[in-house]
């Protein structure tokens, strides 16, 4: 039993002969009973027609004898009832509505002028187990899925075609017709093919927020070019952009059709729109899930590893990298297609890290399974460990998005701690560089390194050392320990970088100085939250 | 025993320069004799400019009067601004450019070439205010300037330099053809 009121005759009549399918009518008369879009659509347009073909003054229908209407459909609709369209062909009458009957059941198999057969034949049970086959084969781990739906864009240009078709006849009858009051062919969609898609997955619920995504997509190569007459009548909607895709988005569409004139619109575009022969067609399933954030802390046991993996000209130049090690194990549990790793600061290659580490997280993109107990999160924090002897991470933890923020806070503002060991070219003992203990919050004036300047703006930058200490070695070399304000170069403070860094251990030790290793002790930052052994 | 204790030590030291650069030289640059200049190409393709040991500043107890980077009425090297990552602005320098003029205690002058193409990015503020420098660490702390060769120049500027051994060669040459 459709919800349709006599006002809506005409909208029916007029979109019928035009071209449009049962589905979409519904929609352009606002009927948001979502179960009226899931009945069968033949079913649906046999009413549509009974409907129209019924007699304007209902006297002479209420005396006859009423039929009841014999579907399951009328015992569940949830709406409170309306008007029915009642059936009772011994008085049909010939008239102009016969007529046009005839003109669309004619029609009737042919493809929609409006959603080009998106809630016609693509719409139901084939398309249900489409999906269904796919989502499973991808073997993702969900509750719940959104269903998201990507339309070509003349869909639009199509659907305001037929809304200024009707917004004339809607107008003689003093009525409004408000473009937002029609259901989006989107809408539609989605309420005929949740249900079935929800069947066939066993009760996976399909909701309207999940971090599960399965993605349609349609596209009509035929009629791709309706949208190209927008970009002269408003072509400041229409921006170039800097991929090679189509400058024709749905949102671009919908801007220009907004700010179009009814009038400018029919100068360019048939109203009703034309006849197309071929439905849209499918593209390929796409899944997708929300990106996981795994955050922990790394060691660096090694002095050639770099962070990121060093490729140069194609080649690479150094086995492995930090990255690599800690998001193998990871990206294989989580079966996601990728990664982005970040950390709070860098090191060397040739530097390690020591005592906590250093964090870091990870975006794990597209995984596959997105949940882990602590304790598989601990098992998974051991294989790491156990698959290098270069590399060890602690505190391994799942954290939001917004966590990845705080972390980058650590890299411009807590202090680091050191230990590099420093050859001299003079001889030492340990009373000539006892004083560098007393030397607290040192101010640096460093240009850019040299080794750095190649990619770097050339800047003076200043730094604090907070404060040294001293451990001989021997008459050549001693350990120095540093704390210092995060973006000191260590290295450069102790070799003088060609005197660009100023005051450097050499001007301090009256000798040539130069470091021969460094290791990051500490890493200021009391984020991740630690997770005890 | 200090002297070996000394010398092994010197040995074992990594020197910066030996770590990340390669010594690439001109010598008697502009065809004047003995005016040797030592590139220091980084890793990087970085070059810094400096005297080579055998320049003519850093021989016979010479001392410095005066460093100019005024290299001509509308020139000088220390107006050069350079900005951002691809370091915009930057007086863009030929092999000949010259990079400044320094005249000594005995009123010899001379002029330091630039030696290779590219971005002048800076030069040594430091050897104006301590000339010592220049002459007590010409290598190091008293380099002249720093270059930036363009990135598809990096490798075919030193066509025209001399590697250490050819240097060395050129340098023993001159020593034999000295008159006694």
């Amino acid at each position: 039993m459709l919800p349709l009121k006599e006002k809506d005759k005409p909208i029916v009549q007029k979109l019928l002969t035009a071209g449009c399918c049962a589905r979409c009518v519904l929609r352009f008369c606002c009927v948001s009973v979502q179960a009226a879009y899931r009945q069968a659509q033949h079913e649906t347009l046999k009413e549509l027609q009974t409907f129209i073909m019924e007699k304007e003054n209902n006297k002479v229908q209420d005396s006859a004898e009423i039929k009841p209407h014999n579907t399951e459909l009328s015992q569940t609709v949830e709406d409170p009832p309306c008007k029915k369209a009642k059936l009772d062909p011994t008085e049909a009458v010939q008239s102009e509505t016969d007529a046009a009957a005839m003109v669309t059941l004619k029609k009737e198999s042919s493809v929609c002028v409006v959603c080009l057969g998106i809630l016609q034949d693509l719409c139901g049970p084939d398309q249900a187990a489409k999906i269904a086959e796919t989502v499973k084969a991808q073997n993702y781990e969900f509750d719940t899925l959104v269903l998201s739906v990507s339309l070509p864009a003349q869909l639009c240009v199509r659907e305001h075609s037929c809304w200024v078709h009707v917004k004339k006849e809607v107008r003689q009858k003093g009525l409004v017709l408000d473009k937002d009051d029609v259901i989006q062919v989107k809408e539609a969609f989605k309420w005929v093919m949740q249900g079935l898609v929800t069947r066939q997955l066993e009760g996976v619920a399909v909701v309207s927020k999940s971090p599960f995504e399965v993605g349609v997509e349609f596209t009509h190569p035929n009629t791709e070019s309706d949208c190209h007459f927008l970009a002269k009548c408003c072509p400041d909607c229409f921006k170039p952009t800097k991929n090679k895709q189509s400058v024709f988005t749905r949102m671009a569409v919908v801007k220009a059709l907004e700010k179009i004139s009814d009038g400018k619109f029919l100068e360019h575009y048939p109203c009703p729109p034309s006849e197309q022969s071929g439905s849209c067609t499918p593209q390929d399933i796409q899944c997708l899930h929300v990106s996981v954030f795994i955050a922990g802390r790394y060691n660096k046991f090694c002095r050639s590893l770099p962070q990121t993996p060093w490729v140069i000209d194609g080649e690479r130049r150094m086995e492995s990298s930090v990255e690599e090690l800690i998001a193998a194990p990871i990206l294989s549990a989580f079966r996601a297609d990728g990664f982005n790793f970040s950390s709070s600061g860098r090191e060397d290659v040739d530097v390690r890290t020591l005592g906590n580490g250093r964090p870091f997280a990870m975006e794990l993109l597209n995984p596959h399974r997105s949940r882990f107990s602590k304790v598989e999160m601990k098992q998974l924090q051991e294989t790491i460990n156990k698959s290098s002897e270069k590399i060890r991470v602690r505190d391994l933890q799942i954290v939001t998005r917004e966590a990845m923020s705080r972390m980058k806070e650590g890299e411009e503002e807590k202090t680091k701690s050191y230990t590099a060991l420093v050859w001299t070219q003079k001889s030492i003992e340990n009373e000539d560089i006892s004083f560098i203990n007393d030397i607290k919050d040192l101010t640096l004036d460093q240009k850019t390194p040299l080794r750095v300047l190649h990619r770097r703006a050339l800047a003076i930058r200043q730094r604090v050392i907070h404060s040294m200490n001293v451990r001989f070695v021997d008459s050549h070399h001693f350990y120095l320990g540093l704390k210092t304000q995060a973006g000191t170069y260590i290295k450069e403070f102790v070799h003088g970088d060609f005197g660009r860094t100023k005051p450097n251990l050499c001007q301090l030790l009256k000798t040539d100085t130069d470091i021969l290793e460094l290791d990051v002790e500490s890493v200021d930052v009391d984020w991740p939250p630690p997770i005890p052994e | 025993m200090d002297c070996v204790e000394q010398s092994n030590a010197d040995a074992e030291a990594p020197s910066v320069i030996d770590r990340y650069f390669t010594r690439w030289y001109r010598a008697d640059m502009k065809g004047k004799s003995c005016e040797d200049h030592c590139i220091l190409q980084h890793s990087n393709r970085l070059c810094v400019v400096t005297l080579a040991e055998t320049h003519p500043i850093l021989q016979d107890g010479r001392t410095i009067k005066s460093i100019n980077y005024q290299i001509s009425n509308g020139c000088s090297r220390l107006n050069n601004k350079v900005s951002g990552k691809s370091k915009r602005g930057a007086q863009f320098l030929t092999d000949f450019a010259p990079l400044c003029r320094i005249m000594c205690s005995d009123d010899t002058e001379y002029t330091i070439y630039s030696c290779i193409r590219g971005r002048l990015l800076e030069v040594n503020e430091n050897i104006l205010e301590t000339p010592n420098l220049l002459l007590g660490k010409p290598a190091t702390e008293g380099y002249i300037a720093v270059i930036l060769p363009k990135f598809e120049e990096s490798k075919s500027i030193t066509e025209n330099l001399l590697t250490r051994e050819e240097f060395e060669s050129v340098v023993s040459k001159r020593s034999l053809s000295q008159p006694p």
